[in-house]
């Protein structure tokens, strides 16, 4: 891509170029001294990120556009279901920043980071299961994050690069809603590092499917490969007599339609479930609490599904590269 | 602070925001069913949308595709009905292709708030209801900070039941404390489900975190608003709820919250 600007003077050497701001066409442009003096190439970070995750075997992004959808209570099912083969390590990161609420799904509320020579160490649940979150470093649960971007975006960066996760099979990465900063930054921290792909979280109705909309334009715009798609609350099988209500009702066709619109397989549609939001209140897992439910049983599907995707991917990014299998 | 030009937010007699920490609870829906409900108690209404990477407000209208004019004064917003009792301004109006993500980093973002807070001409309106995205970040201080000469009557809280929600409000809280924001109450959204077969209530979001909340926190509790199925559908349908079903519980809900601003306006 090329790093001139549209309005440019003509011979423009580029804005990243060595001699930005240097060369005779660059006289008189109103840009010049700010060409001349910002650093050139790319964000020295991205470097350090993909180092630092390059023993992360699969990253996955969990996105939405709109809020309240299920993106924490899918990531932290999703960790779980991962997490419930030993021989595997999973972690995860909350990059919601505003609105932290995986250290409660997970029962860690109140935890502490420690710092170590190697970095942040993350919190950890399981034996093989870790958790990096905003909430870790508040002082209380009524402490309030207000940040505008800039600063936002410098502790992303530094969850990324300076967080020790240790040897991990998945990092699973849980956003706010949008389309803004927080995004932004992750997809671009993450450019070198062989991201596997976002699944992407919506309830039935169209007022949610309208943002979720604007998320996969997000993630063609950026180039992030798309998992698929999970519609969650989906219908809600009420306990007494069994009938199937539609609470949020699907009008114009649902995770479905969307599915069949864009080219994005479907992962599964995940049944409104009032156990599900309780055992996130109380930083239980579903899956093991209620192991029976249907619910369970999408969750168990939709994993399913992930993990093959990422094996695909990664044995594609292998013959890509030529990079030898790690067998480990 | 410098003044805009032609102060067209000095006409407006009340400001209200609708807040929430976290996503999905309802801040659009509850803001959209209170614009129309003092719009039928015969108060002219303003309603701003600054959720920039969302925006719901125009769908559930139904006014999806309509265009923003502009006049010599600045942007008109679009108007409901002919008698020009509830205007809408979002940035929905403003974007071709709904599909089209606004990808847009903070500084872009509150230069956006900031047009539409002082370019948009609301003319004597009774109430601005201010619809916002989730989070504490820089919509919410841009917009506080731009309204502070303006002394906003005070923010609504949404919340859902579960204790997950309950936690990103009370960080809500504490934004509102520390920018000087007066909390109007917290309203429980989603608060328990009616079979519509056999009549029994199940609490799909658990009960009470809102309630608790505002005990805790000293802060008035305006009331639950059930999980209404005809609410979601009309607001998909981007039919009047507030017209149409007067005689169920979810309207007693809402008109009860509506009262107590109306009651404001009468203080005044």
């Amino acid at each position: 891509m090329s790093d001139i600007p549209e309005n440019a003077p003509e011979h423009c050497p580029g804005t990243q170029s060595e001699d930005a701001g240097k060369a005779s066409a660059c006289q008189g442009c109103p840009s010049q001294a700010i060409c001349s003096s910002l650093p050139k190439g790319p964000d020295p970070a991205i470097a350090e990120v993909s180092k630092k995750l390059g023993c992360v075997k699969h990253k996955i992004i969990i996105l939405s556009g709109k809020g309240g959808v299920g993106k924490s209570t899918f990531t932290a099912h999703l960790a779980h279901g991962l997490a419930s083969d030993e021989e595997q390590q999973v972690a995860v990161l909350d990059v919601d920043i505003c609105g932290p609420s995986l250290p409660k799904i997970f029962g860690v509320e109140g935890e502490q980071v420690h710092n170590s020579g190697s970095g942040w160490s993350p919190v950890y649940v399981n034996d093989n299961l870790s958790v990096m979150s905003v909430g870790f470093l508040l002082s209380g649960p009524d402490e309030a994050v207000i940040w505008r971007g800039p600063k936002k975006n410098g502790l992303i960066k530094q969850f990324l690069k300076d967080v020790d996760w240790g040897d991990v099979d998945f990092l699973v990465i849980d956003t706010p809603p949008g389309t803004s900063d927080e995004h932004i930054s992750v997809v671009q921290y993450l450019s070198e590092a062989n991201v596997d792909g976002a699944v992407i979280i919506t309830t039935p109705q169209e007022i949610s499917l309208i943002d979720v909309r604007k998320e996969i334009s997000f993630c063609r715009k950026v180039n992030l490969p798309i998992i698929g798609i999970v519609e969650n609350m989906s219908g809600f099988v009420c306990p007494k007599c069994k009938t199937e209500s539609q609470i949020f009702p699907p009008t114009t066709g649902g995770g479905e339609q969307l599915s069949k619109d864009t080219g994005i397989p479907l992962l599964g549609r995940l049944p409104l479930d009032p156990r599900i939001g309780k055992c996130c209140d109380e930083g239980k897992s579903y899956l093991t609490e209620v192991p029976d439910s249907p619910a369970t049983q999408v969750f168990v599907d939709i994993i399913d599904k992930i993990k093959t995707h990422c094996s695909k991917s990664r044995s594609q990014r292998e013959s890509d590269t030529g990079e030898a299998m790690d067998q480990s | 602070m410098d003044a805009p030009m032609t102060d067209h937010l000095s006409t407006v007699r009340h400001v209200i925001l609708v807040l929430s920490g976290k996503g999905g609870v309802g801040k659009s829906t509850v803001a959209t069913q209170i614009a129309l409900g003092l719009k039928h108690a015969g108060k002219k209404v303003g309603l701003l949308d600054v959720d920039l990477c969302g925006p719901s407000i125009p769908k559930m209208f139904n006014l999806e595709g309509s265009d923003v004019h502009q006049c010599p004064e600045g942007w008109l917003p679009v108007y409901m009905d002919k008698e020009q009792t509830l205007g809408i301004m979002s940035i929905a109006f403003l974007i071709e292709n709904t599909d089209d993500a606004v990808v847009w980093r903070g500084p872009k973002k509150n230069a956006m708030i900031k047009q539409f807070l002082s370019d948009v001409v609301w003319r004597d309106i009774d109430y601005l209801i201010i619809d916002t995205p989730p989070g504490t970040s820089d919509e919410h201080i841009t917009v506080i900070e731009s309204l502070k000469s303006y002394c906003p009557d005070g923010a609504l809280l949404v919340t859902t039941p579960q204790g997950v929600a309950v936690g990103d409000v009370r960080r809500e809280m504490t934004f509102c404390r520390k920018t000087g924001i007066p909390i109007l109450g917290i309203i429980e959204n989603m608060s328990g489900f009616v079979c519509p077969c056999c009549g029994e209530i199940t609490n799909v979001f658990s009960k009470g975190g809102g309630e608790s909340l505002a005990q805790q926190s000293h802060v008035p509790f305006l009331g639950c608003i059930p999980l209404d199925p005809m609410l979601a559908a009309s607001l998909e349908e981007g039919k009047d709820f507030m017209e149409h079903y007067t005689q169920s519980p979810t309207f007693a809900a809402l008109d009860n919250v509506i009262q107590r601003l109306i009651a404001v306006d009468k203080d005044f």
